[in-house]
């Protein structure tokens, strides 16, 4: 390579280097603000404020809708895995809304334990699979924890 | 190692000459086309009709098919666009800009489309065609950067100029790909995490089909820019003898 082109090339590589770094430290900065929700942790901790339009996304807790009989009126916990925070909501749910699977939920925070959702959208993972494959894996976890329970009876029966 | 360096570097130089190009690519492109149509009609086939549905998308999983191939070349036609920016302002390649401005329009094309199929599988899937999420947010940033590479470039009326200013666009643009990549693990968003690249979450009878389809848009893709690289060859080349001998 001649000397004025790798000249040339190494200017722009540090250019390209220096503003790299600018906009990794921007977005370092910014940081959590560029999150879409809160986790119910944030939420527990008081890291969202009260009374103003924010989103929260979590795990719907498994046995914890409620759904009132006269009217679309629902209500159902979310959790992180850590912390559980309970949403209430007056619309109609997404398809994909089912105990166990992802949401997020837009609305204000009465306290640091509940949200009035306006919105609630449906969060989709990362897999994809047919229905035959998700009943099998379904099935072989039930039999797992139907094994697991059977061995700790066992055990019990041994002591 | 100093003999394929060596066949590298001319290849590179033939690669630079407009008249190599236009001459070699005419015998290319039946050939290319032939294997993308092929690849379009069991990718389709598969993707559309022959894989399953999904355990809780339903059908709505095949928009993916089109999405995530449409996602893969809007963020490699950019890196390739910036390499091209690089190419052409050290070495002076007059190609290297050519091909650079042939990528453009193109990548543009498949941004609008990786957002488009997105919300239509946004809307039954999440319940809102769109949030402005880290992942959502760039990819759109990523469209605005092909359409400021075209308004910027088609801005002025000196041709070097033009190359040269895009060209520096193209290259501080190319920092937005890696964000789009990452956001999602980088922060929390309504998009999912990786799939494509993670081990078992695509199941094999959706994973092949996707694959399949990936290479189509690929081909695809290398097809319109060697027909849009040809036409910008005859727009700069015009007076050059070789075109018109071609061309008469």
């Amino acid at each position: 390579m001649k000397a004025h082109r790798k000249k040339k090339l190494i200017t722009i590589l540090s250019a390209l280097a220096l503003l790299s770094t600018a906009v990794a430290l921007l977005l370092y900065a910014i940081g959590d603000y560029a999150d879409a929700f809160y986790e119910p942790t944030r939420v527990v901790k008081g890291d969202a404020p009260l009374n103003k339009t924010i989103r929260v996304g979590g795990l719907v807790t498994l046995g914890s809708v409620k759904r009132a009989k006269d009217s679309l009126y629902v209500e159902f916990d979310i959790t992180d895995n850590q912390e559980v925070i309970t949403i209430t909501y007056d619309k109609s749910l997404p398809d994909l809304f089912r105990e166990g699977q992802g949401i997020m939920a837009e609305g204000k925070l009465v306290d640091n334990k509940t949200l009035e959702a306006t919105k609630v959208l449906a969060k989709h993972d990362e897999k994809y699979m047919p229905p035959e494959i998700a009943d099998t894996l379904k099935k072989s976890h039930k039999e797992g924890v139907e094994k697991m329970k059977q061995e700790k009876n066992n055990e019990k029966g041994d002591y | 190692m100093a003999n394929s360096s060596k066949s590298f570097w001319r290849w590179f130089h033939q690669l630079g000459s407009p008249k190599w190009f236009y001459q070699k690519s005419a015998k290319w492109l039946p050939w290319l086309w032939a294997i993308t149509a092929i690849l379009f009609v069991f990718g389709l086939y598969f993707s559309l009709y022959a894989s399953p549905v999904d355990y809780q998308q339903g059908n709505s999983v095949r928009i993916m098919y089109i999405h995530v191939p449409a996602a893969v070349l809007s963020m490699v036609g950019y890196l390739a666009m910036a390499v091209c920016a690089v190419i052409g302002l050290v070495w002076k390649m007059k190609m290297s800009f050519m091909a650079m401005r042939a990528i453009a329009p193109i990548g543009a094309v498949f941004t609008f489309i990786c957002l488009f199929t997105g919300s239509m599988w946004g809307i039954p899937t999440w319940g809102t065609w769109w949030e402005w999420d880290a992942r959502m947010t760039s990819e759109l940033v990523l469209l605005f950067l092909y359409l400021g590479f075209i308004a910027l470039h088609s801005s002025f009326s000196d041709r070097n100029k033009a190359d040269r200013s895009a060209a520096i666009l193209a290259i501080v643009g190319a920092i937005n790909v890696p964000i789009i990549y990452g956001s999602v693990k980088w922060w929390n968003t309504l998009h999912q995490a990786y799939s494509v690249t993670k081990k078992g979450a695509i199941d094999p009878q959706m994973q092949t089909p996707l694959f399949i389809m990936i290479g189509a848009f690929y081909l695809l893709f290398v097809i319109l820019v060697i027909v849009r690289l040809r036409l910008e060859v005859i727009n700069r080349e015009t007076k050059s003898k070789w075109l018109q001998e071609e061309l008469a």
